[in-house]
């Protein structure tokens, strides 16, 4: 149930942030200086944090989506659905834990 | 029987027959509905695609920030760096189609869920299919029109251009 909250959110807000992140994308073709200040904005710090919190939404996504497949296709899933959960909350972890000290040490050290 | 792990979870029922085609009641065959098969058709989209686009984003997300400088490395350059490679090129289009339809269509069955009323529904799936009828065309005409030595009226090249650019022009 909670997954399922949780997969709907995170979806939602990925579509959204989709949307705007092709629009400054396009800026590409408007001069290279409309483009560098836009993404400018994603190299301040809120937006550090933003983009940790973006990145974490979109991997919950993925491995609970991965995990609804397996319900779907995988002979065991609907036994296993539960144990499943926690190795996506533990990929999660493992994967964000990773992500973000990356994200946090390249984004100081390159200042 | 022992008991399994969930064992609550176990379906079917023992001793049922599992519904497969061919052995059901043709009348409780949801044939020649005029949905035809699409809600099938999208669900198994949302499936396939939802494996690809993990391949498809993760990579992007190591490539653009988890490798070389990540987040101080992405400026104009650097998008002219990769889109000269039609590998690149490829994989950007593969991601935003596969990404605009899985999203679109999830859009969809929440606006099915939420919107009860048929003139909201229909409001909110039309600006739905609009919205992502312009950002899948626009994406797409950006990747394939993309210039990376823009120059000014003179035929200087502009500011910021990529330094490849410089045995480009002159
Ligand atoms: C990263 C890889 C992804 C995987 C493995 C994945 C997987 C899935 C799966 C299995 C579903 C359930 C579909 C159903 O029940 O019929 C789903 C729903 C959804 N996905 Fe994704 N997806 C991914 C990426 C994305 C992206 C990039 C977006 C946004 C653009 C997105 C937006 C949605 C939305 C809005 C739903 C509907 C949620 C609901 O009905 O509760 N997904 N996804």
């Amino acid at each position: 149930m909670w997954s399922w909250v949780g997969h709907r959110i995170t979806g939602v807000g990925i579509f959204f942030f989709l949307l705007v992140h092709v629009l400054d994308t396009s800026l590409v073709r408007v001069s290279p200086e409309a483009y560098n200040a836009v993404i400018g904005a994603y190299k301040h710090p809120i937006m550090i944090a933003g983009e940790i919190g973006l990145v974490g939404a979109i991997v919950f996504h993925a491995f609970n989506g991965l995990r609804i497949i397996l319900v779907d296709f995988w002979k065991q899933g609907t036994r296993y659905h539960k144990q499943m959960l926690y190795v996506v909350l533990v990929l999660w972890l493992v994967t964000m834990v990773a992500f973000s000290a990356r994200h946090l040490m390249l984004f100081i050290g390159g200042e | 029987m022992t008991a399994a792990p969930n064992s609550e979870a176990i379906l079917p029922a023992q001793g049922i027959e599992a519904p497969r085609s061919g052995k059901v009641d043709p009348k409780y065959l949801r044939k020649g509905s005029s949905r035809g098969n699409f809600e099938m058709v999208t669900w198994v989209f949302m499936r396939v695609s939802g494996v690809a686009l993990v391949v498809l984003i993760f990579v992007h997300l190591y490539t653009n920030l988890m490798v070389g400088q990540g987040i101080h490395q992405i400026d104009f350059a650097f998008v002219a760096g990769k889109w000269a490679n039609p590998v690149w090129q490829f994989w950007d289009l593969t991601m935003l189609w596969l990404a605009m339809l899985h999203g679109t269509n999830g859009m969809r069955t929440i606006v099915n869920d939420y919107a009860e009323k048929d003139t909201t529904r229909m409001w909110l799936k039309s600006i739905l299919y609009v919205s992502t009828t312009v950002i899948i065309i626009l994406g797409t005409m950006v990747i394939f029109t993309f210039e990376p030595c823009l120059v000014d009226d003179s035929g200087q090249l502009l500011e910021h251009a990529p330094s490849f650019c410089q045995n480009v022009v002159n």
